[in-house]
């Protein structure tokens, strides 16, 4: 087995408030092989995104790492310096985020923000720079990058917008790509031409991919293993094809369940009633255990870690030996 | 055929975009107009779910919005129930109309007025039809139909602020069937809600379908949602429809190359390995759209033909496409 390239060690994301501390990411762990593809799915609120941002450092004030943490090849970068992190992102690191228009500087051409990114990483001349961007943004398909590369974010469109942010996260070959909901902002049509632009880019610069979506469609496409979220905790962490075929978490079944999907017809979608708690007023034990309809006595005070399940990892207590022997 | 309770004849609106007078005059910059929507023509049979999918910009929700009465066709007509919208809508007779058909839009958020309770919300089209005399009858009006949807009776005292979004979608929807509509028109209900939220909301508009014998008209950008909910589904694209049959049909044969490019986009959740042919291309821009059928750039079954004359909409054995490739033959 290879060294992870990246490791995630119970990692505690919180907000200072006045009322308290607000535990947005609850004691995390995961890793991510080199060359891999970790999606991370979850509903609006569970954690996803500020994990991602954790990640790469650039959580927004009040938000910090409590405790944890964050391993790019065995090195500690969460604890660095502003400056030695600013060094890592982008040439290390890099990142993707849903909105293509505030990731670009309307001021500037694309290609100056390509250049800048290319020479502030790497060792290049002006020149050199410039056929490396209008490279980039050939190997992402906008036709025409010689022309281009002198044009402004707006005279581009939505999906052409995201096709430079994506060249801007490969510019200084980074070994690892977080890609925050990459696809949401943008049609069907253009989603699949992105995603499948993407899969191809990372395999070929051998980049690995941590990819936050709520789209479980995205993820099965895209994804080697999946971690599935829900209030601030990976509830379920397995290969893509046994989370999406045989879930084990009572939250993940029914997220499956209630998704429509193309193949079958069903009269009513499997719902899970209520909704995901705030974080002022997350519930003791299992956080899930409001809305479960498996809920039994120990999901209500004691904490469920992840547990060996089928072929993924649930933080369930119903697959726990000591639960399964008394049933 | 049984009677349709809407029927849409060749309806299209134009939005003027051009530049301000001054510009036009100082810089002899043109007048600019976007069609956006070109001539659309369709029926929806009493206690049916049309469903309108295409991707942004494609003239959908202004279809929506031209069907209620928020905008003002500027050609073609919408008959509901027998009579013209346009003149039943300038006549005395208006407020019936807007009794019988509301709408639910996408935004739960930007829907509800956040200073007002749930029981000002919900009971607004209740006082305004006269549905309602007195608070006490109000309050209980309201509360029922919170029932229906699956929220508290208790909630009427709530302000929006204090609720999730599918529940206010619920709220949302609660509003619209205070005045008891017979046609609701849903502008993208859940594509702001998370995937288990959109299935309670989803699984509640189909009950009470079935429980009122409502008529929806559904406009998603979600193929998936679409083949859920609908009985019969329209294609759009940059304002016309291009493909317009029984869901069934649509998904297990899609016919124009438009809607078969839209499905095979879809990404596959079960990873069945369904041979899927790479998109191309862009949505154009439709202040200048291309000549012919709006597709055919990105069509990989264009000709000539395609590039100069406009396919309108036919029928095929009981399926509407317009494409020259289909009705020549060219494309099974």
């Amino acid at each position: 087995m290879t060294a992870p390239l990246l490791e995630v060690k119970n990692l505690r994301v919180e907000f200072p408030t006045r009322r308290g501390n607000l535990l947005a990411i609850d004691d995390i762990s995961f890793e991510i092989a080199p060359g891999e593809i970790l999606g991370v799915v979850g509903e609006s609120g569970a954690g996803k995104s500020l994990t991602g941002a954790a990640i790469i450092g650039l959580l927004e004030p009040p938000g910090r790492i409590a405790a944890g943490q964050v391993l790019l090849e065995g090195k500690r970068i969460d604890n660095l310096p502003y400056e030695q992190m600013r060094a890592i992102r982008g040439r290390q690191i890099g990142a993707i985020f849903q909105d293509p228009l505030t990731s670009l500087n309307p001021l500037y051409t694309v290609g100056r923000q390509l250049i800048e990114t290319i020479r502030t990483h790497l060792p290049v001349n002006e020149s050199d720079a410039r056929a490396r961007a209008i490279k980039l943004l050939q190997e992402t398909g906008i036709p025409a990058a010689e022309a281009r590369i002198d044009m402004y974010p707006h005279q581009f469109s939505g999906g052409m917008r995201q096709r430079v942010v994506i060249a801007l996260a490969l510019a200084a070959e980074p070994k690892l790509i977080v890609a925050d909901e990459p696809t949401t902002a943008l049609d069907v049509s253009i989603q699949a031409q992105i995603i499948s632009l993407l899969k191809r880019l990372c395999k070929e610069h051998g980049a690995a991919v941590m990819l936050v979506t709520h789209d479980m469609g995205v993820i099965a496409e895209t994804c080697d293993r999946v971690a599935v979220m829900y209030a601030g905790r990976i509830v379920e962490v397995g290969p893509v094809a046994a989370v999406i075929h045989q879930p084990q978490h009572p939250y993940t079944i029914g997220l499956m369940g209630s998704i429509p999907v193309m193949d079958e017809d069903r009269e009513r979608l499997l719902q899970i009633d209520g909704s995901m708690p705030r974080l002022n007023s997350i519930p003791a034990g299992c956080a899930f255990n409001p809305r479960c309809p498996q809920a039994f006595d120990r999901c209500r005070v004691e904490r469920p870690n992840l547990l060996p399940a089928g072929a993924t990892h649930a933080a369930c207590w119903l697959h726990d030996t000591a639960t399964r022997k008394a049933a | 055929m049984s009677a349709a309770l809407v029927e849409v004849q060749d309806l299209a609106k134009t939005f003027d975009v051009s530049a301000p007078w001054l510009n036009r005059v100082v810089e002899r910059k043109p007048r600019q107009f976007v069609h956006a929507v070109d001539g659309v023509s369709f029926r929806i049979e009493r206690g049916k779910t049309l469903a309108l999918v295409g991707e942004s910009g494609c003239g959908k929700s202004t279809v929506a919005r031209l069907l209620v009465g928020l905008y003002g066709p500027t050609r073609g007509t919408v008959r509901f129930d027998g009579q013209d919208t346009r003149t039943t809508l300038n006549s005395d007779a208006a407020r019936t109309l807007h009794r019988r058909m509301q709408m639910i839009f996408q935004d739960p958020y930007a829907s509800l007025n956040p200073r007002w309770k749930v029981l000002d919300i919900v009971g607004e089209p209740l006082r305004e039809h006269g549905m309602a005399s007195g608070s006490d009858e109000l309050k209980a009006k309201v509360a029922d139909l919170l029932l229906s949807v699956g929220l508290a009776a208790a909630d009427v005292e709530k302000f929006p602020h204090q609720f999730s979004g599918g529940q206010r979608q619920r709220i949302s929807i609660a509003r619209a069937l205070a005045t008891q509509p017979e046609f609701l028109v849903c502008d993208e209900p859940t594509s702001a809600l998370d995937v288990s939220v959109q299935a309670q909301v989803l699984n509640i508009m189909k009950d009470l379908q079935r429980e009122r014998g409502l008529t929806y008209l559904f406009i998603s950008h979600n193929l998936a949602v679409v083949r859920h909910v609908a009985d019969e589904v329209g294609v759009m694209y940059l304002g016309r429809l291009v493909e317009v049959s029984p869901k069934t049909e649509l998904f297990a044969r899609p016919r124009h190359p438009y809607t078969r490019m839209l499905l095979d986009a879809i990404p596959d959740i079960h990873m069945s390995g369904r041979a899927r042919t790479p998109v191309q291309g862009e949505v154009p821009n439709p202040l200048k759209p291309p000549s012919g059928c709006a597709f055919h750039p990105r069509c990989p079954h264009a000709n000539a033909r395609c590039s100069t004359e406009r396919p309108a909409l036919k029928t095929f054995a009981g399926i509407q496409v317009a494409c020259h490739a289909v009705e020549e033959g060219r494309i099974g």
